[in-house]
């Protein structure tokens, strides 16, 4: 067929090395993306093969291809819409016969389909053997064996695409026979062989069967092609009517039963199982992991072991990184316009802004690193289901998932984690209704960025019982977000599909390095992509809130005049010196900007001769600024003096102005306005200026609480704090640490929360809700507090309790699974399908 | 009998199913059909859910979905 290009999908059940696989074959080229409009990861890659561009595009995993869950239907899409030359069923050789359950669906879609048995060696190292001619033979579909994890079988494989896609048509003889229900399908198929659209696109046979399954996706197929689609549809109700009253089984079942049943004499004639059932090592190694007792131990102390690895070492790391980042804040400095006296020009602050907050959150890269590694290695070793597995049961109490761990251990189950890896952790959970309230409590949990704030509170209003305290807010997270999930699945989410727990545990595997690495990557490269971008667009919008419309004249000319005094001064010590004449006004901020360049120059250098190096060049760049900087003979010394005063009134300027224009602000308005009803919480409108800003991301609490009370010299925050809001009590700042645990989540997380929602409405709801709580608990804590009489440490424990008692009540609250009738069939088939 | 009445150590073999939609089409997915080697492994710490052995792979399920599972000793 010459030079065409060619397109293969990759399809198989969940482990079965599919995307050992698929490196095997496309090697390091390959591209994640998600399939349009769903969060389902497509992942594509390419080869060259014979002067052909062979493209290869990874399926989920799925059992089966019906329309039950939201992977089938993507995969069922792609194959009936992309008709791709050729279906690489990748299947364990040595579980076959399950995996055969996918196979025969596959087929009976007429697709062109290899049989890839991958995982060969392990089927050897358990004795099995399988008659791959015997196979081929009865299926009609060339069979491939191959060991992908071993690097065996990629040149076979290519050879069986080459010639599967070259060959001229492929007649399957493989079909199965329905037995009893075949008039039913033959009746069918002569209905829908009359629209002439249908019968092109689709296999007719395929669709008769899909009917008769009652599946959805079959029934929009026909909708949207066939003219009497209604008509149709009602023959096909009729057909399983009649056919259940004539087998006395549903038709659905009856049509999955019918393959198991081939599949397993098929499984039957070509595999050869040894009869010592040996146990394997994974059963043994289980033994332990999912003890009763030893299970918990295990699954805690991995726990402790990833927590300690990526947020422990992972903060060691990103500290070392750091310099980088703050390499580039110095370089954006160096090429933006020159800054004022009072004020910078628009391009250089909103420049410096938007570098500021991409570096803010850039810093926590190392950590997303080790993260995304250490999850990449949960998820191949096999030891994820077992997570879920010893957890479900309790977790399932509260509306949420087995597989609901992970997410919440980095969102920050104590203190110390992320929001982001977190809530893109949620993937795993196959639950829908579970994975929405895990995503809407992940942000409440303790991240890092939350942490700041309550050292400030803890140091200025709890300096005595700090420790209490910070246990207080590291746990009773969790108290507070496991009865909202309860809540939200009682309420908003009840109507969310929720699927059947069922799930695989595989044995478990030793993850390679370069697998682990290659999806750690992979992965910080798409929350570069989804999340940066996005971070400085945000940033903008801030700036804007933050700093407009500005400061009136009025104030203007006042800092104005503030400037012109020291420049007075600066200039009359000026004409003290032999520089008179030689420096004039205008050079005064220049030398100033040059004292900073030289510093930043040398932020980080520790060698003389280095430092003496860079000396040389500002030296040679401007001998007489260099002179005054650098305190050179008696004329240079007094002019320093001089200049530390000027530039000290400089930095009371700008920090006041700045401070002025924040207070001014739409942001400060903003805070203003929200004042009468935040003070039932105890928050003043400067601390509302403070939130308000901390939804961009949550470390500029701090910062901004710091440049509200104006951070001077030796002072910290908290005790400008103390001595900025004189009627502030522990009971105050307790309303304050719980609404900063309940904060709404962050730019970047709710951007997270959106893509793994799949709708801005949820991400719209996760950024209400969570403020509406916040507000609600830190005035139930305040206002409550107060009329009782309580002081802030005797509220704290008030709460604590309300809130452990909220969980077990929450917990004994039924989950909508549990108050749903489950549908049960009365009709029996023991007689009917075996 | 159901398949949650079984305590861990017993094998039975399948006979019936007696759940609908989604729990039962992903209950025939995962390779539960009649006659289908069953062998009760292990129970969750918190007893649920339970392990089972299914004609040589491991699943895992809760007990009111192996209450559907009508089984044979």
């Amino acid at each position: 067929m010459g030079s065409r290009n060619l397109l293969v999908a990759l399809a198989g059940q969940p482990n079965c090395g599919k995307s050992t696989v698929f490196n095997l074959l496309t090697g390091a080229r390959q591209h994640v993306a998600n399939y349009p409009g769903v969060t389902v990861e497509k992942k594509t890659g390419a080869y060259a093969d014979e002067g052909r561009r062979v493209e290869l595009v990874d399926l989920p995993g799925t059992y089966s291809l019906t329309s039950y869950s939201l992977e089938e239907r993507v995969a069922r899409d792609f194959l009936l819409g992309d008709n791709p030359d050729v279906v690489i069923d990748v299947a364990d050789a040595s579980n076959l016969k399950r995996n055969l359950y996918l196979l025969v669906q596959l087929l009976e879609m007429e697709a062109p389909v290899i049989l890839n048995l991958n995982m060969m060696d392990v089927a050897e190292r358990r004795g099995q053997t399988i008659d791959i001619a015997g196979l081929r033979e009865i299926l009609g579909v060339p069979v491939v064996p191959t060991k992908a994890k071993k690097g065996e079988g990629r040149e076979a494989l290519r050879e069986a695409i080459r010639s599967l896609a070259d060959a001229p048509s492929h007649e399957h003889a493989f079909r199965i026979d329905y037995g009893p229900m075949e008039r039913y399908i033959a009746e069918l198929e002569e209905k829908l062989c009359e629209d002439p659209v249908l019968s092109i696109r689709y296999p007719v046979r395929w669709v008769a069967i899909k009917l008769l399954e009652n599946d959805e996706g079959a029934a929009e197929l026909l909708a949207a092609s066939h003219p009497e689609a209604d008509l149709v549809m009602t023959l096909a109700e009729s057909c399983r009517e009649r056919f259940r009253e004539e087998a006395g089984n549903a038709a659905e079942r009856h049509i999955a039963f019918t393959r198991h049943g081939l599949c397993a004499r098929m499984a039957g004639r070509t595999v050869t199982i040894p009869t010592d059932n040996r146990r394997s090592l994974s059963d043994l190694a289980d033994r332990y992991v999912c003890n009763r007792f030893l299970g918990p131990v295990i699954l805690v102390a991995i726990l402790m072991v990833l927590y300690q690895v990526a947020i422990v070492f992972g903060n060691w790391l990103a500290l070392q990184v750091w310099p980088l980042w703050g390499a580039l804040e110095n370089f954006a400095a160096d090429v933006l316009p020159a800054a004022g006296f009072i004020d910078d020009p628009l391009l250089r602050a909103l420049g410096l802004w938007v570098v500021k907050s991409t570096t803010a959150i850039l810093n926590y890269l190392p950590i997303f690193l080790l993260l995304f590694a250490l999850i990449a290695v949960l998820e191949d070793s096999g030891y994820m289901p077992r997570m879920a597995f010893i957890l479900d049961r309790l977790f399932r109490r509260f509306g949420l998932h087995g597989q609901s761990t992970l997410p919440m251990i980095l969102g920050g189950v104590y203190v110390g984690g992320c929001a982001i890896p977190g809530v893109m952790a949620t993937k795993a959970i196959p639950d829908e209704r579970a994975r929405l309230a895990t995503i809407m409590i992940v942000p409440m949990m303790n991240c890092l960025a939350k942490v700041p704030l309550y050292l400030i509170l803890i140091g200025a209003y709890f300096a005595d019982t700090g420790g209490f305290a910070m246990f207080f807010i590291a746990t009773v997270t969790l108290f507070m977000a496991l009865p909202v999930a309860k809540l939200l699945t009682l309420t908003v989410l009840r109507k969310q599909p929720s699927a059947p727990f069922i799930m695989e545990m595989p044995p478990y595997h030793l993850p390679t390095v370069t697998g682990v690495m290659r999806r750690a990557f992979e992965r910080v490269w798409l929350f570069l992509k989804k999340i940066v971008t996005v971070v400085a667009a945000v940033a903008v919008v801030v700036f804007v809130l933050i700093n407009y419309p500005g400061l009136t004249e009025n104030r203007r000319a006042h800092y104005q005049a503030m400037q012109d005094k020291s420049l007075d001064a600066f200039m009359s010590a000026v004409d003290k010196t032999g520089y008179q004449g030689r420096i004039s006004r205008d050079d005064v901020l220049s030398i100033i900007l040059f004292n900073e360049s030289l510093k930043r120059a040398k932020q980080g250098v520790t060698d003389q001769t280095e430092s003496n190096v860079i000396n040389a060049r500002f030296e040679a760049d401007n001998p007489v600024y260099y002179a005054v900087v650098k305190r050179v003979g008696k004329d240079g010394k007094a002019l320093n003096r001089a200049l530390k005063k000027v530039d000290r009134v400089r930095k009371k300027v700008r920090r006041e102005a700045r401070a002025e224009r924040f207070e001014t602000s739409f942001l400060g308005i903003m805070g203003r306005a929200l004042e009468p009803v935040t003070q039932w919480a105890g928050f003043n409108w400067r601390i509302n200026i403070a939130l308000l800003s901390a939804f961009a991301a949550k470390e500029n609490s701090a910062a901004t609480l710091g440049s509200i009370y104006g951070i001077d010299g030796g002072q910290s925050v908290q005790e400008s704090m103390k001595a900025g809001e004189a009627g502030f009590t522990a009971l105050h700042a307790l309303a304050l640490m719980l609404f900063m645990a309940l904060y709404p989540p962050c730019v970047p997380t709710s951007i997270m929360v959106r893509h793994q929602s799949n709708s801005t409405k949820w991400m719209l709801f996760s950024i209400v809700y969570q403020t509406l709580l916040g507000l609600f608990v830190a005035s139930l804590v305040f206002t409550g507090g107060k009329i009782l009489g309580l002081s802030g440490f005797q509220t704290m424990w008030a709460f604590y309790g309300l809130c452990v008692a909220a969980t077990l009540v929450m917990a004994l609250i039924p989950t909508p699974e549990e108050t749903e009738v489950a549908p049960l069939i009365n009709a029996s088939c023991k007689e009917h399908c075996s | 009998m159901t398949l949650n009445e079984l305590t861990p150590g017993t094998a039975c073999s399948m006979a019936d199913l007696t759940a609908d939609g989604p729990l039962g089409q992903r209950l025939m997915d995962l390779g539960f059909y009649p006659g289908a080697r069953i062998e009760i492994v292990r129970n969750a710490p918190l007893v649920d859910p339970v392990e089972l052995r299914l004609d040589g792979y491991h699943v895992s399920i809760r007990h009111s979905e192996a209450k559907h599972i009508e089984v044979e000793l």
